[in-house]
C-alpha cells in the first residue's frame, strides 16, 4: 500500500508532472534577458506590455477617491501618448463599486478584485466563497483567488484543488486567476506541481498568478518560466489554453519585455495578448509609459511627468 | 491522487490537436551589434615581438562566412618564417623568459588578460566577423572566458611550488601549438596561459580561416611589454602546421583539432622524444533518463548540439533518451528548435550564426545526406537562411542506431542524432560504443545514477544535468581517440612542465 504521509503524496504529484531543475531553468531564462529589442519592436512591445497591466492597488488605505483616480488612469494612461488602455484595475472587493462606478459600464478595462481573504487565505472556505459571490454580484470581471498553501504543503492536495473547483463555480462568468503565491512553495517542483493541480479544475481563458505581491519574494523569470512551460504542456495535452499573470516585483519596463520574450518563445504568438497574460503591477505603467514618450520624443522626460510613486495615480 | 479529475482529452475529442504558434506578431528588429572590430587590411606574423611580413610574399584572405566578404589578408608562413620564430623563442627562453622569477612572469600574464578585457567587445567582433559565430556567444562566452583563462594561470606563476606536492617543477623550454577554428581566441588562451605561466616559451599557429583574433592578441602582447619572442605566431595551411609541430627546436607540441590530423601529427612525431598533448574529436552521449527534469534536459541537449553551430569537439551529438520519454523529448526538442534564431551572426539576437567555411558546410551536407539514405528520420525548422554566406538549419535526426553513419562519425555541425535506450547499462554500453572519449552529459533526478555513470563513461568530461560547462580550473581533455593530456587546472600546467 502507498504511504499517506504528504511526502509520499508530493512525491506521487512530481512523478506525474515531472520535476525542474532549479539550475537550468535559471540558465534558460538568463537568455531571454539578452535578447536586444530595438526600434519598432520596443515601441510594439511597449504598447503590447501596456495593454497587459492590471493595474493594482491593494492597501489598506486604499479609498473610493484612490481607486477614481486609479480607474482614470487605467482608461486614460497618459493624454497625448495615444497609450492603449490597461487590460484591468486590480483592488480589494469592498473597492469594487467604487471602481465600476469610475469605469462606468461601457469600457474595455476590466475590474478585477482579489477575493478569498486575501493574502492569506486563512479563512473557512464558505467566508471566502460568499466573498467571491460579493465581489460578482459588486460588478467584478474577474476574480483573483488565493490556493490553500497550508494544504498543499501537508499534502492535501484533494482540499486544493476541491476548493479551487468551488471558486471556479462561485465566480460564474467571471474569469479566474488563481494565486499560487510562490515564494511560499518555494521550490520550482512545488510550483509547477500546483499549477497543475490548479488547471485541471479551470476553464479556458482562466489564469494563473505567481503571486500576491504581499510576500517577499513575487515574479520572477525562473517562476514565470516553470508556469509558462506548465501552461504550455497542459494545452498541448488538453486542448485548453490557460493564461498567465505574474505580478509584484516587475517594476520596470525593460523587465516586462523579458517578460514576454519567455512568452514569446515558450508558448508564441497566441499568448501575446492580454486575454493571456498580464501584469499584475501598480509602478511599472508609468515606467513603460516613459519609455513609449521617449521613443516618440527621442528624450527622457523629467522625472516629476512619470511619478515613481503609484500612489500619484 | 485521489483527486485527479478525469482526463480532459477524453471528455471533448472534437478539438483540433493544439498546436503552438511562433510566428512574426512581435518581431525583433535587426540589433547588429556595433562596435568597432579594428581590423587591419593585412596580417603579418609576430615573431620577437614584432611584426613580421612573409618571407615569400605570399598572403592569403581570410573571409567572413556570414556574406562571403574578404575581412583582411594574412601572411602565410613557409620554412624560413618557422625557423625565424623558433629561433626568436629559443633566443627568449635562454635570456629572459626561462630565467625570469614566476611572480615576474605572472605581472606580463595579468597584463594579458586585463588588457583582452578592456578590448572585450572589439575582440568580441572581430572573432565573430572571423568565424561566425553568434555575438552573443562571443561577447559572453569566448572573450570573457579566454581572459579568465589567463587571469587563472597568472595566479599560479609564483605558485608553482604547490602544483606537484614534493617534486620541483621546471619549464620545458619552446612549446609548438596549433590551434583550430571553432574558438579561435579560446583556444588560443588555454593554449598561451599554462605555457607562460610554466615559463615556456612558444611557436603558436592558428588555423587558417580564423587567424585575426590571434594576431589581435598580439598587439596587447606588445601593450603588456611581454619580451620580444616570447610569444609567436605564424599564420598558414596545413603545411605550416606540419612545420610546427615537426620543429627539432620545439621540445613539446600541442596540438588541438581533428583525430585524422591529429594521428598524422603522431606518427610523424614518433620517436622524436618530444612531449605532446592531443585534444582531438568527440562524438559524446548525451543520455537523458525518465526522471529527469525534461524541459531542462531539452534546453541542455539544444546547448549540447547548437553551441557554436555544433563546432564544438565536446559536442552532445549523441543523445540516448530512455524509451519511456522518447516521444516526449523529441517532441519538445522540436518546439524548442523552432524558436532558434539562425542568421547574422553580428546580430544580438542570432542563436545560431554561420558555419565556418565552404569547406566545412560540404562536410556536415554531406554527413547529412548520409543520414537520410540510411533511413534516418530528419527534421529542420522552417527558418529563414540568409542568401549569402554559409549557414546550416539546425537538424535533427530521430530513428538513429549505433551502426548509422551519423552515429559514429564526427559531424561538427549542428546536427543531433537520437538514440534509445532502454536500461541504465544499455545506456553505458551505446555511449562508449564509439572510438572517441571526450565527454558525456547525463541528465536524471537521481544523484546515485550519476556518481556510477560518472565512474563507468570513458570520457574525459561528464556534466550532470548540464552541459558545455567551462572552466579555467577544471582540467578537460579525452580518452581514446580524442586525445590525452589536460588543458585547464592543475593537471593543465603539469603538461607544460618537468619535475626536476
Amino acid at each position: 500500500m502507498l504511504a499517506k504521509s504528504p511526502h509520499a503524496a508530493l512525491t506521487r504529484l512530481f512523478d506525474e508532472v515531472g520535476t525542474v531543475d532549479c539550475v537550468g531553468v535559471e540558465e534558460r531564462v538568463a537568455k531571454y534577458t539578452t535578447r536586444s529589442i530595438k526600434k519598432v519592436s520596443k515601441v510594439k512591445g511597449l504598447r503590447l506590455a501596456t495593454s497587459m497591466v492590471d493595474l493594482t492597488t491593494l492597501e489598506g488605505k486604499d479609498t473610493p477617491g484612490k481607486v477614481a483616480s486609479l480607474c482614470q488612469k487605467a482608461m486614460h494612461p497618459h493624454p497625448g501618448l495615444e497609450a492603449p488602455q490597461v487590460a484591468a484595475v486590480c483592488v480589494y472587493p469592498s473597492m469594487v463599486r467604487h471602481a465600476r462606478k469610475a469605469l462606468g459600464s461601457d469600457t474595455a478595462v476590466r475590474i478585477a478584485s482579489v477575493a478569498t481573504a486575501f493574502p492569506s487565505g486563512q479563512t473557512s472556505l464558505r467566508t471566502r466563497l460568499a466573498e467571491v459571490k460579493a465581489a460578482v454580484a459588486d460588478g467584478a470581471d474577474e476574480i483573483d483567488m488565493v490556493i490553500n498553501r497550508g494544504a498543499f504543503l501537508a499534502g492535501d492536495f484533494a482540499v486544493v484543488q476541491d476548493e479551487i473547483a468551488a471558486v471556479v463555480e462561485a465566480c460564474g462568468d467571471c474569469a479566474l486567476k488563481v494565486i499560487l503565491e510562490v515564494s511560499e512553495l518555494e521550490t520550482y517542483d512545488n510550483i509547477r506541481a500546483a499549477s497543475f493541480l490548479a488547471m485541471r479544475v479551470m476553464r479556458e481563458g482562466d489564469f494563473i498568478k505567481t503571486s500576491t505581491g504581499k510576500t517577499s519574494l513575487n515574479a520572477t523569470l525562473g517562476n514565470n518560466q516553470v508556469m509558462l512551460e506548465a501552461i504550455r504542456d497542459f494545452y498541448l495535452d488538453t486542448g485548453i489554453a490557460i493564461g498567465m499573470k505574474p505580478a509584484g516585483g516587475i517594476r520596470t519596463a525593460k523587465q516586462s519585455l523579458h517578460f514576454l520574450t519567455a512568452v514569446k518563445e515558450t508558448l508564441g504568438d497566441a499568448w501575446l495578448t492580454n486575454e493571456r497574460y498580464r501584469f499584475g503591477a501598480s509602478s511599472l505603467l508609468n515606467d513603460l509609459l516613459r519609455q513609449l514618450e521617449k521613443e516618440k520624443t527621442g528624450a527622457y522626460q523629467a522625472p516629476y511627468y512619470f511619478s515613481e510613486a503609484a500612489e500619484s495615480y | 491522487m485521489p483527486t485527479l479529475t478525469p482526463d480532459r482529452k477524453t471528455t471533448r475529442p472534437s478539438r483540433p490537436a493544439p498546436e503552438l504558434i511562433f510566428g512574426d506578431l512581435w518581431e525583433f528588429d535587426p540589433a547588429p551589434e556595433t562596435a568597432d572590430p579594428k581590423l587591419k587590411p593585412r596580417y603579418d606574423f609576430f615573431i620577437n615581438g614584432q611584426f613580421v611580413p612573409a618571407k615569400s610574399g605570399k598572403y592569403f584572405d581570410s573571409v567572413n562566412p556570414a556574406n562571403e566578404q574578404k575581412l583582411a589578408e594574412i601572411a602565410l608562413a613557409g620554412k624560413d618564417d618557422v625557423d625565424a620564430a623558433y629561433a626568436a623563442a629559443h633566443k627568449a627562453f635562454d635570456t629572459t623568459w626561462g630565467k625570469m622569477p614566476g611572480r615576474e612572469r605572472a605581472k606580463y600574464i595579468y597584463r594579458i588578460a586585463r588588457l583582452l578585457q578592456d578590448r572585450a567587445r572589439e575582440f568580441a567582433v572581430a572573432e565573430t566577423l572571423d568565424g561566425g559565430k553568434p555575438i552573443k556567444e562571443s561577447r559572453d562566452f569566448d572573450v570573457p572566458m579566454a581572459a579568465a583563462h589567463f587571469f587563472y594561470h597568472a595566479g599560479w606563476a609564483d605558485k608553482l611550488e604547490y602544483v606537484a606536492p614534493g617534486r620541483r617543477v621546471a619549464p620545458l623550454g619552446v612549446v609548438g601549438q596549433v590551434i583550430p577554428w571553432n574558438f579561435p581566441l579560446l583556444m588560443l588562451a588555454w593554449k598561451l596561459a599554462p605555457a607562460l605561466a610554466m615559463g615556456n616559451c612558444v611557436v603558436l599557429k592558428p588555423a587558417e580561416t580564423t587567424s585575426i583574433t590571434c594576431l589581435k592578441l598580439a598587439e596587447i602582447l606588445q601593450d603588456a611589454d611581454l619580451p620580444p619572442g616570447v610569444v609567436n605566431f605564424v599564420t598558414g595551411f596545413g603545411e605550416t602546421g606540419a612545420a610546427v609541430m615537426g620543429h627539432p627546436t620545439a621540445v613539446k607540441v600541442a596540438f588541438t583539432g581533428s583525430t585524422e590530423v591529429g594521428k598524422i601529427i603522431m606518427r610523424s612525431l614518433a620517436g622524436s622524444g618530444k612531449k605532446m598533448t592531443m585534444e582531438l574529436g568527440g562524438k559524446a552521449a548525451n543520455i537523458v533518463f525518465d526522471d529527469a527534469p525534461i524541459d531542462q534536459a531539452v534546453e541542455g541537449i539544444v546547448n549540447g548540439i547548437f553551441f557554436n553551430q555544433g563546432h564544438v569537439c565536446c559536442a552532445g551529438s549523441r543523445l540516448l533518451v530512455h524509451e519511456p520519454v522518447a516521444d516526449k523529448v523529441i517532441t519538445k526538442l522540436k518546439t524548442r528548435i523552432k524558436v532558434l534564431r539562425v542568421g547574422d551572426p553580428i546580430d544580438k539576437n542570432t542563436d545560431i550564426g554561420a558555419i565556418n567555411s565552404r569547406e566545412q558546410l560540404k562536410k556536415i551536407s554531406e554527413l547529412v545526406d548520409s543520414g537520410v539514405k540510411e533511413g534516418a528520420e530528419i527534421f529542420q525548422p522552417a527558418c529563414k537562411l540568409p542568401t549569402k554566406g554559409f549557414y546550416f538549419r539546425p537538424t535533427i535526426f530521430s530513428n538513429v542506431s549505433m551502426s548509422h553513419r551519423i552515429a559514429r562519425e564526427e559531424i561538427f555541425g549542428p546536427v543531433l542524432s537520437i538514440l534509445t535506450f532502454r536500461t541504465v547499462d544499455e545506456a553505458i554500453e551505446k555511449a562508449n560504443n564509439t572510438a572517441f572519449g571526450l565527454s558525456a552529459g547525463v541528465w536524471t533526478d537521481k544523484g546515485s545514477r550519476i556518481l556510477k555513470m560518472s565512474t563507468e563513461l570513458k570520457a574525459g568530461v561528464v556534466w550532470a544535468n548540464t552541459y558545455n560547462k567551462f572552466d579555467p580550473t577544471s582540467p578537460f581533455g579525452g580518452y581514446k581517440e580524442s586525445g590525452f593530456g589536460r588543458e585547464g587546472g592543475r593537471q593543465g600546467l603539469l603538461d607544460y612542465c618537468k619535475l626536476v
